[in-house]
């Protein structure tokens, strides 16, 4: 995701000379496409995250499209009152990028876990959340921003995602987005419907077992606040659907979909939510290891 | 440098600073007496300091605030509130109708500077968070060839946020000159002194290690002020610094330098006295 996300942020900066990019002092070895070719609209801040955020306000305020990168929760909860004042409070076109979205940084221990990110950005109104599922919707999510530009937080996995998209596929906040069908019918309407990286762990569930040919497979790649009335009308196709996000269910995505029927007094369906234990804070592993013992599995929680 | 629309400044405003200062005292004593609302002594602390800006530094133009061609001032000790919206009615961009309003109910200015307020460029409040945003500024209009500068308020209470230091930094290493930063060096903060709280001395010394020109003024003389802003503007290469010596409270006796009253309303009888003694001290 994270080659998708610099190739096309330099497609778009061709064309739009208002984007900016500025990094923490992170991104070797993936930002430097941006920082050779557009060497006026690079900047690294170093280590200071809240001046990183604060001055990518200040530029935004001044008709740049800034997205400041760096991993994990370095570029989110280190700056977090940056980004709910200076960002999303005045409605600038800022987009946060974080690299390394839920466990993806596993061995490298709790401080680069991403488990907590989406609860801390969607209590902010005007944020809209970016969470692609493969290197294609990197790219949509990208084009999105960029013709949409507003306070936004593009979450990236980091390296090696499989791509199920077609390179033009074309996304809306709060729209499941849909991949496969369910291929068996018995009456009961399933869906299965994933958030972030996690798109993966799905689409292989549905090839490796039976249990879940009867699901319907959507992603949701951009949401937030405001897309939440979109969701009533979406769910009442479904009489069961489990939610899968790579974040503790605490203010997650499984949350956040319950909150929005809720608010509407919509019928609730079956809703299972696969997603993160806090058991796993503070383990080390690698990202498919971490996933499994935090509970994020198809097959523990059977079907 | 990209050569910008003349924007009409100097002149434009019939009001000298010192007239400026006294109406801005007088109306922020009325608006915090009718809202019942704190941080006077901040208010008065720095009301010199925005006579001096509003009345002989900043281009602006009162009837449409957000030209594109203005110095952009940012006020990050937004708890001063009531002195920078009396400014700003007083040189015409809200109207004295708009003080009225203060912190009363479903109003815009609430006691904390906001943007939605016309003249304000940022919503401030949490400290530490218009000297980053400022360097913004100041580094967009960099790269894009503009000739608008920026200009930062900043208390000496917040100079205790790391973030301030981080844009210190930025600020030097980009070499801005462009950015003005100005501290309002009263020596108290919420509780107790500056030194007593967490020590900022030799406050011109660590600024100006950290490549800032630095330029140390009496905060309540007008041609100090004026020089200062001038020689920021014929400074190169470094952000300036304006390390502004202030007194809490200045211009009300019963106010100046005391803690109390970064929490107090005046009652009736301490408005009539406060606005007796400015008076006295401008007739």
């Amino acid at each position: 995701m994270r080659s998708a996300f610099i190739d096309e942020l330099c497609t778009l900066a061709e064309e739009h000379p208002h984007i900016a990019l500025m990094v923490g002092d992170l991104g070797y070895s993936v930002i430097e496409p941006f920082a050779d070719r557009f060497p006026d609209r690079f900047f690294n801040s170093g280590v200071a995250e809240q001046n990183m955020a604060g001055m990518a306000a200040g530029m935004a305020s001044e008709g740049y499209h800034v997205f400041t990168y760096s991993i994990a929760n370095f570029p989110t909860f280190r700056c977090a009152e940056q980004i709910r004042n200076d960002i999303a409070y005045h409605q600038l076109p800022v987009t946060t990028v974080s690299v390394g979205g839920g466990l993806a940084y596993g061995a490298l221990g709790y401080s680069h876990h991403a488990v907590q990110d989406y609860a801390l950005l969607r209590c902010m109104p005007n944020m809209l959340i970016a969470a692609p599922g493969d290197p294609a919707e990197v790219r949509a999510c990208l084009r999105y921003l960029v013709d949409n530009p507003q306070p936004s937080y593009l979450r990236l996995g980091k390296t090696g995602e499989p791509t199920f998209r077609s390179p033009d596929v074309a996304l809306a906040p709060g729209a499941w987005l849909p991949l496969d069908p369910a291929e068996q019918d018995d009456g009961v309407r399933r869906a299965i419907l994933t958030t972030g990286a996690t798109l993966e762990l799905a689409v292989k569930a549905k090839r490796e077992s039976d249990a879940y040919a009867g699901h319907a497979l959507f992603s949701l790649p951009l949401w937030g606040m405001e897309s939440k009335p979109a969701q009533a009308a979406q769910c009442a196709e479904f009489d069961e659907i489990i939610t899968v996000e790579d974040h503790l269910q605490d203010g997650g995505f499984s949350s956040w979909l319950l909150e929005a029927l809720m608010a509407q007094g919509a019928a609730i369906p079956k809703i299972r939510s696969i997603s993160l234990s806090p058991e796993v804070c503070g383990q080390v592993g690698s990202q498919a290891f971490l996933n499994r013992s935090g509970g994020l599995t198809f097959e523990t929680q059977g079907a | 440098m990209t050569k910008v629309e003349e924007i009409e400044t100097l002149g434009t405003l019939n009001l000298s600073s010192v007239d400026l200062a006294r109406k801005i005292r007088l109306d922020t004593l009325a608006m915090v007496h009718a809202a019942k609302a704190s941080h006077v002594g901040s208010g008065m602390s720095i009301t010199d300091i925005l006579a001096v800006l509003y009345a002989n530094t900043l281009r602006y133009r009162p009837e449409d605030p957000k030209h594109p061609a203005r110095d952009r001032f940012i006020v990050s000790k937004g708890h001063a509130a009531a002195a920078v919206y009396a400014c700003l009615a007083n040189v015409g961009v809200l109207s004295q109708d708009d003080l009225a309003t203060f912190g009363q109910q479903g109003s815009r200015l609430m006691t904390h500077v906001n943007h939605k307020v016309r003249g304000v460029e940022l919503s401030t409040g949490s400290l530490g968070h218009g000297l980053p945003f400022g360097v913004g500024k100041a580094l967009a209009g960099k790269r894009q060839g503009k000739d608008w500068r920026v200009y930062v308020l900043l208390s000496d209470g917040e100079m205790d946020e790391g973030s301030n230091w981080e844009a210190l930094m930025f600020a030097a290493h980009a070499r801005l000159d462009n950015l003005v930063a100005v501290i309002d060096y009263n020596k108290l903060q919420s509780l107790a002194s500056t030194e007593s709280t967490l020590g900022l001395e030799p406050l011109v010394d660590k600024l100006a290690a950290f490549n800032w020109n630095v330029i140390e003024v009496d905060g309540h003389d007008h041609d100090e002020l004026r020089r200062a802003f001038y020689q920021a503007n014929e400074n190169k290469g470094r952000p300036t610094l304006i390390l502004a010596h202030t007194v809490k409270g200045k211009g009300v006796s019963f106010m100046e330098n005391s803690v109390a009253w970064h929490y107090k309303s005046p009652n009736d009888a301490e408005l009539a006295l406060a606005v007796r003694e400015i008076e006295g001290n401008h007739a």
